[in-house]
């Protein structure tokens, strides 16, 4: 295989993915940072590049209902947005996984207002956990975009037939110029089946859509939407061997590793973070320091058994969060790995929750050096449940 | 076992449900007075009063809620309203 | 046969049931329909059953302008468009209140759809509320008559106005009492490519409070006193009316339901009633009814 990398904006190369995985309907209503995307994929229809109905709707609530009737009628959707866009869709999400329909969505993570923020956090998504959508957190820009036929392929599994997100850290990722491979439309073809459901919205076959549940049949939905994420659990792992075989890149299936073999302290977050946490690992392995990693890429389906499996060694565990539950005093991640290993003596190591990057601010090396120091302390009987990791002291 | 649910339902599938049972008036159609003009199919919310093959019109007591526009607006008044078990 | 299948739970003289035959007669197989939450797509389609013969979405209550027009990009994206019409039926609430937004991105954006509001003038299905296609005076469960008051003090929205501003080339009112006009009109709106609409008057047996024998009647007698003017507009211009032949007054209209009971008891209500009468007098001399 021949691999030529350009230096491209994040945004573009997740366009750029889109476009090669040929989907019939693309809706989308602009917010920052999720732009560049749909400019992008505007450009791409203008120039007949695409051949797709770009709609230009009047809000993220309509573009993802028009996909909802567009998946129903058997086309490959693809919608992106961040923050307030994704709030709003809130309502939809439901009724998009409700109705199994496989959407795929790039959701720019950012903050929520208030205050009105345009910057980084994961709020968004981890606020959309129960809506019954696959979530997968990229890592960098390559991943971000390598995600994209991934979650096609996952989505559109007829076991599954969930929607999911890949979900992307805005402007780090987004607006972020690396190198990257773009996905080649041939080796995309290949890789990525067309979308053929059984069911779709059809004069000759008049099937009905989004029927009335009492209480007598809904509980069944549920139970098959909660069976159809374990299939995702076993596919999300396979694809991305899958992928790694067609394309030579591999990020880790449902989790990733770095460093972990030995590790006492083991660190876990999503998203572009990981890339600071691991230059901070190999700053401290060079001091001797037993530090790993533990990348979750995907948050949902949630991986706990694999996630004790991981942490079998570790001595203790620190999970970031780029959101708070407000009145947990816990971002989701640290809440959803203590819970995992409760009711079970696979993993006895204490698990410290810090939270950090709220609307944008930056995460140092040095803040993670901190943390980490912080974690030590367990040794010495001092134990921190969970705390903002970077609180400005003249503010607070 | 698949593991999709059909979230779809088939066309027309409440027929299984006989909504005769509702009625508390039945519908009587007098053919001798019916001018064939068929308004009491037309505005049958249920859409079953049916024509027969000699021109006439009779409800499908399964499914007939007994509403009574048909009887309302024939212009012969050629639908009486009885009531049921009578 | 009618393609909307019998068994559906509507009540007994339902104007939804009517309206939903009268639409299908219309369009006939080749037809995709979407349904926003509501009394009709509750009472049509209680899992695992449908009362639609032909394919038939529901979404969510704010959003079936939306779900048409993704469905309608879909088909065209895949080849799939033909001559297959895409057809939304929502009620009054759907309609002018939650839904507005999403209709006008539709219509603004000019899918070719047809877009069908059955009016029933209030929230019917969760029991009666005030929507913004209430008419003034009527009781409903949220703008109750009562000793300071003689019930909704609003006027309806002027929904057909609204669309017609959006450069619809098709704009029509109807009511399910004259069923060959309304399934004309629907019929000519399916037709004309872009988005197109008609509003249709259908009263409702459960929430205006009358015998489910007289939706017929009660809706008929709308139009005769001018309260539901039907008319077309093409391009933004009226231009077709139907004429009344002697017109009754509005009393005759508000005395055949319960919901305007209270004009009739209360100390005032005469006078209250000319409101309604000027409303009437409004319409034939604006539409050029007589």
């Amino acid at each position: 295989m021949r691999h030529r990398m350009v230096v491209v904006e994040g945004s573009y190369a997740v366009a750029h993915a889109v476009k090669v995985c040929k989907p019939n309907v693309i809706s989308a209503y602009p917010i920052t940072p999720q732009t560049h995307i749909v400019e992008d994929l505007s450009q791409f229809a203008a120039d007949g590049e695409m051949n797709c109905e770009y709609m230009n709707v009047e809000s993220e609530f309509s573009a993802i209902s028009a996909l909802i009737g567009a998946s129903a009628a058997g086309a490959r959707t693809y919608t992106s947005t961040t923050s307030q866009g994704l709030a709003l869709m809130h309502e939809a999400l439901f009724n998009a996984s409700g109705m199994r329909l496989p959407i795929v969505m790039t959701v720019v993570n950012r903050a929520l207002s208030a205050p009105i923020n345009i910057w980084n956090d994961q709020q968004d998504s981890i606020s959309q956990r129960d809506t019954g959508w696959i979530q997968l957190y990229a890592e960098d820009v390559q991943e971000s975009a390598d995600m994209t036929p991934q979650l096609y392929k996952i989505a559109e599994d007829e076991d599954i037939l969930l929607p999911a997100m890949a979900c992307m850290d805005g402007f780090i990722l987004s607006h972020v110029y690396e190198p990257v491979i773009l996905l080649e439309q041939s080796l995309t073809d290949e890789f990525l089946p067309d979308y053929s459901p059984e069911f779709v919205l059809d004069p000759k076959n008049p099937m009905s859509f989004g029927a009335f549940a009492d209480p007598s049949t809904y509980t069944e939905f549920r139970y098959k939407q909660e069976k159809a994420m374990g299939v995702a659990l076993k596919r999300i792992e396979e694809v991305a061997i899958e992928f790694s075989e067609k394309y030579g890149r591999y990020y880790g299936g449902l989790l990733d590793g770095y460093m972990l073999e030995d590790a006492e302290i083991v660190i876990m977050a999503m998203g572009s973070v990981i890339g600071t946490i691991k230059d901070t690992i190999d700053m401290l392995r060079k001091e001797g320091e037993r530090v790993g990693l533990l990348k979750v890429r995907s948050f949902r389906p949630f991986p706990a058994d694999e996630i004790r499996k991981a942490l079998k060694n570790a001595k203790v565990v620190i999970t970031l969060d780029k959101n708070i539950s407000v009145g947990k005093n816990e971002g989701a991640l640290c809440t959803e790995v203590k819970a995992c290993m409760y009711n079970n003596r696979d993993v006895l190591a204490p698990v410290i929750g810090f939270m950090l990057g709220h609307g944008g601010r930056d995460i140092p090396i040095s803040t993670i050096v901190k943390m980490i120091n912080k974690a030590k302390l367990v040794e010495k009987g001092i134990f921190i449940e969970s705390e903002f990791a970077d609180l400005r002291e003249d503010l607070a | 076992m698949k593991l999709i649910i059909k979230t779809v339902v088939k066309p027309g599938s409440t027929r299984a449900n006989k909504t005769g049972a509702w009625r508390s008036f039945m519908p009587v159609f007098d053919h001798k007075l019916c001018s064939k003009c068929g308004i009491c199919e037309i505005y049958c919310p249920e859409g079953v009063v049916n024509k027969l093959e000699n021109g006439f019109f009779e409800p499908d007591y399964e499914y007939c809620k007994g509403c009574g526009i048909c009887a309302n607006e024939c212009p012969k008044k050629g639908i009486i309203m009885v009531l049921e078990g009578k | 046969m009618s393609l909307l299948k019998p068994g559906h739970r509507g009540c007994a003289g339902c104007c939804d049931a009517l309206a939903g035959k009268f639409v299908l007669d219309a369009v006939g197989e080749d037809c995709i329909v979407v349904s926003p939450t509501g009394c009709l797509e509750v009472f049509t389609t209680p899992y695992p059953e449908s009362a639609w013969g032909v394919p038939w979405i529901h979404s969510l209550f704010e959003n079936a302008a939306a779900v048409a027009s993704g469905v309608e990009a879909a088909l065209k994206a895949m080849g799939k468009m033909n001559n297959t019409k895409i057809i939304a039926i929502g009620g009054d609430g759907a309609t002018m209140d939650i839904g507005l937004q999403a209709i006008s991105g539709a219509f603004e954006r000019g899918h070719d759809f047809t877009y069908i509001c059955v009016d029933n003038e209030a929230y019917m299905n969760t029991g009666i509320q005030r929507s913004s296609g209430t008419p003034m005076y009527a009781s409903t469960t949220t703008s109750p008559a009562g000793k300071a008051s003689f019930g909704n003090p609003l006027n309806k929205k002027n929904m057909p106005a609204i669309i017609a501003a959006h450069g619809s080339p098709y704009v029509a009112t109807a009511s399910v009492a004259y069923a060959p006009d309304m399934i004309r009109k629907v019929k000519k709106a399916a037709a004309i490519k872009g988005p197109t609409y008609v509003h249709v008057h259908a009263p409702c047996c459960t929430g205006w409070k009358f015998e489910g024998s007289k939706t017929i009647e009660v809706g008929r007698l709308a139009v005769e006193t001018a309260l539901w003017p039907l008319y077309e507009m093409e391009k933004g211009e009226v231009t077709g009316v139907r004429k009344i032949k002697n017109r009754k007054p509005v009393e005759e209209y508000l005395k055949a339901q319960g919901r305007f009971k209270h004009l009739f008891t209360m100390e005032g209500g005469a006078e209250e009633i000319k409101k309604i009468q000027a409303t009437a007098d409004w319409n034939v001399k604006h539409f050029g009814l007589e």
